[in-house]
C-alpha cells in the first residue's frame, strides 16, 4: 500500500467472491421438494447442484414386496401428471410377459385416455410455466381446461390424478356412457383455446424476449445426459418412443413427431404447445371408431411372470419411462427398476444454466418440466 | 428504427393477450367455471365411479354381504384392511361356518385404488362417495365397517 492513496485499503476489504445459495427444498418455481444449490456471482449462475432425496418413497423396494397387481397403483404416484401413462407401463410389460394379447378396445381406449393425459400434463405446465415468468393469468386458463379432463377421468375411473385405470390383462372399468360425446366436446372446445394460448403468451413480446436464446442445450449434451421428451425434441433430436417403438394403438394413427432446431427454452416451449395439437389430433382419429372387444383378459388369481428380465418402454409426458424387472418366478418381482425421464433431464440443468441470471434460471427449469416425485421415486 | 418497431411489436402483442383477457372480463357472468365449494354441498353431484372411503351396505334388516373370505384383505397393497373372523356354529345345519366378527378399516392407509372391491366376490364393500374425511383424532381414521349386532344375509356364498 502506497502511502496516499485513500482507497486501497477498503478496495481490500471489500473483495468479491462467489457466493452459495439454496434455491428450495420449498421454492414456488422447483415445483415440489427440489433443492437447487446455486453457486452464484451477483445474479449470474456459476454452477447447480440439484439435491435429491427429499420426497423419496422407495418405491422400487415397495414393488418387491408387493405383487404385480398391486404394483401398478404406486406408480401412479411417481409422475403423478402422467399417472395414466405409468400405470400403462408396467401393465404392457406384465401382459408382455404372460403372452396376453388385450383386445383392439382396450389399445384403443388406452391411447385416447394416453393422450387425454399428455394433454392435461401439458396444460399443467403451460400454466405454471407461464406463472414462472410472471404471467399469472396462464396458470387459471390452463386449469380451467385441464378441469374438463378431469371430469372425463372422473367419470371413466373415480379419480382425478392418481387414476388407476388399468389393470394387468386390460382395463378396470369400460369407458362410460357419455365418454365420447364429451371426449369430443372437449376437444372442440380445447382447439380454439389453443389460439387463445398463443396470442396470450406465445407471441408475447416479453415472453419472447424472456425464453429465445436462454439455456440453450445443444444436441451433443442432451444425447450424452440421455434426455428424453420435449426437452430432447426441442434440441432437433428425433425420439419419440410412440414412433420409435409402438404400443398400444400408435401403430394405428398418424401423427408428426415436432422437432426443433435450436434448443432454447423457447423452442421446448414450442415443442409441448404443437405436441398439444398432435395429441387433439391422434384422439380425433380413434374417437370414432372405438372397437367392439372385451374390456378385461382372464388373468390368473396370482400372477407370476416367468424367471427372467423383462422391459418396457413407453413415452410419457416427459420423456421415456422404462419399467425393468427381473423376475426369478415368484408373485413379486425380484428387483424393479423405473427409468424416469424426469431424472435424466434434471442431470443436463448444470449445462444449461450456467452464465444466466436466476430469473431466466427459473424459466429453464420450468421448460424442463420436472416432476420431483417421478425423480426420487 | 428497431428501436421503435420493437415499442410497435410490444405494444400490439400486449393488446392481443389483452384482448383475450378482455374478453373473458366482459364476459365472466356468461361462463362461470368455478364452484363455491363449501356452500354448493347441496349441488354436489358425483360420478357413479367415485372413490371415496370404501364403506359396507346393509340392508334394512342390518344385513351385509361379507362372507370373511378375506380376498379384499389379500388385495389390498396398503393393508389398510383387517379382518377378525371365527367359525360360528349354525344352528340350522348343525355346521361350522366362517363368519365376520369385524371389518376393520384403516383409513390413514387407504389410497382409494380400488383393487378390494375388485377382489370382494359377493360385492360386500363399496366405494362411497365420501370425500371430506379429514379427522381430529388419528383413532377416528380407523373405523369397523360392519353395523354391530349385522349377521351375513341369506343365500350369499363365495
Amino acid at each position: 500500500m502506497k502511502s496516499g492513496t485513500l482507497f486501497d485499503p477498503i478496495e481490500q476489504d471489500l473483495h468479491t467472491d462467489e457466493y452459495k445459495i439454496n434455491m428450495g427444498p420449498q421454492h414456488p418455481a422447483t415445483h415440489g421438494v427440489l433443492r437447487l444449490i446455486l453457486t452464484i456471482d451477483g445474479e449470474v449462475i456459476k454452477h447447480v447442484e440439484p439435491d435429491l432425496g427429499y420426497i423419496h418413497r422407495s418405491i422400487e423396494k415397495i414393488c418387491e414386496r408387493d405383487n404385480y397387481r398391486q404394483i401398478v397403483h404406486l406408480t401412479d404416484r411417481m409422475d403423478y401428471l402422467s399417472s395414466h401413462i405409468n400405470n400403462e407401463a408396467v401393465c404392457l410389460l406384465i401382459e408382455n410377459a404372460l403372452e396376453i394379447e388385450v383386445s383392439d378396445r382396450v389399445k384403443v381406449i388406452r391411447t385416447i385416455i394416453a393422450e387425454l393425459t399428455r394433454i392435461s400434463s401439458h396444460l399443467l405446465w403451460w400454466g405454471v410455466m407461464g406463472m414462472d415468468v410472471g404471467a399469472l393469468t396462464t396458470f387459471m386458463y390452463g386449469f380451467r381446461e385441464r378441469e374438463m379432463i378431469n371430469d372425463i377421468f372422473e367419470n371413466t375411473c373415480g379419480a382425478r390424478l392418481t387414476m388407476n385405470y388399468n389393470v394387468p390383462g386390460g382395463l378396470m372399468w369400460d369407458i362410460y356412457k357419455d365418454f365420447v360425446k364429451d371426449t369430443k366436446a372437449f376437444l372442440r372446445h380445447f382447439v380454439t383455446k389453443l389460439k387463445e394460448y398463443n396470442d396470450l403468451l406465445t407471441d408475447n413480446v416479453i415472453f419472447r424476449k424472456r425464453t429465445e436464446g436462454v439455456g440453450i442445450l445443444s444436441k451433443e449434451t442432451a444425447i450424452s445426459y440421455g434426455v428424453t421428451g420435449p426437452t430432447l425434441r426441442g434440441s432437433g433430436v428425433s425420439c419419440d418412443i410412440r414412433k420409435l417403438f409402438p404400443y398400444s394403438a400408435y401403430d394405428k394413427v398418424q401423427f408428426d413427431e415436432i422437432l426443433m432446431k435450436g434448443g432454447d427454452t423457447f423452442d421446448r416451449y414450442l415443442v409441448r404447445m404443437k405436441e398439444m395439437e398432435q395429441s387433439v389430433s391422434i384422439i380425433e382419429q380413434l374417437i370414432d371408431n372405438i372397437p367392439e372387444g372385451s374390456i378385461l383378459e382372464k388373468t390368473r388369481a396370482v400372477i407370476k411372470l416367468p424367471p427372467g428380465e423383462f422391459y418396457q418402454r413407453v413415452e410419457t409426458a416427459r420423456g421415456e419411462l422404462g419399467v425393468y424387472v427381473i423376475s426369478d418366478g415368484k408373485k413379486s418381482p425380484y428387483r424393479m427398476k423405473f427409468r424416469s425421464p424426469g431424472f435424466s433431464n434434471l442431470s443436463v440443468i448444470n449445462e444449461i444454466a450456467v452464465g444466466h441470471k436466476i430469473g431466466d434460471f427459473v424459466a429453464i427449469i420450468s421448460t424442463l418440466d420436472l416432476v420431483i416425485p417421478d425423480i426420487d421415486r | 428504427m428497431g428501436y421503435f418497431s420493437d415499442i410497435y411489436k410490444g405494444f400490439k402483442t400486449l393488446l392481443t393477450g389483452m384482448r383475450v383477457t378482455g374478453k373473458y372480463f366482459f364476459n365472466a357472468r356468461k361462463e362461470i367455471i368455478t364452484q363455491q365449494y363449501p356452500d354448493n354441498r347441496s349441488t354436489l353431484t358425483f360420478p357413479e365411479r367415485f372413490r371415496g372411503r370404501v364403506y359396507m351396505p346393509h340392508n334394512e334388516n342390518n344385513e351385509h354381504r361379507c362372507t370373511g373370505c378375506q380376498a379384499c384383505e389379500i388385495a389390498c397393497p396398503n393393508g389398510s384392511i383387517e379382518i377378525v373372523w371365527d367359525r360360528i356354529l349354525n344352528p340350522d345345519t348343525g355346521k361350522k361356518k366362517k363368519t365376520i366378527d369385524k371389518h376393520i378399516y384403516h383409513l390413514s392407509m387407504c389410497t382409494m385404488c380400488n383393487l378390494c372391491i375388485i377382489a370382494c366376490p359377493t360385492d360386500a364393500i363399496k366405494m362411497s362417495h365420501e370425500f371430506e374425511l379429514a379427522a381430529f383424532d388419528r383413532a377416528d381414521l380407523t373405523m369397523v365397517l360392519n353395523q354391530p349386532g349385522s349377521k351375513l344375509m341369506d343365500g350369499v356364498e363365495d
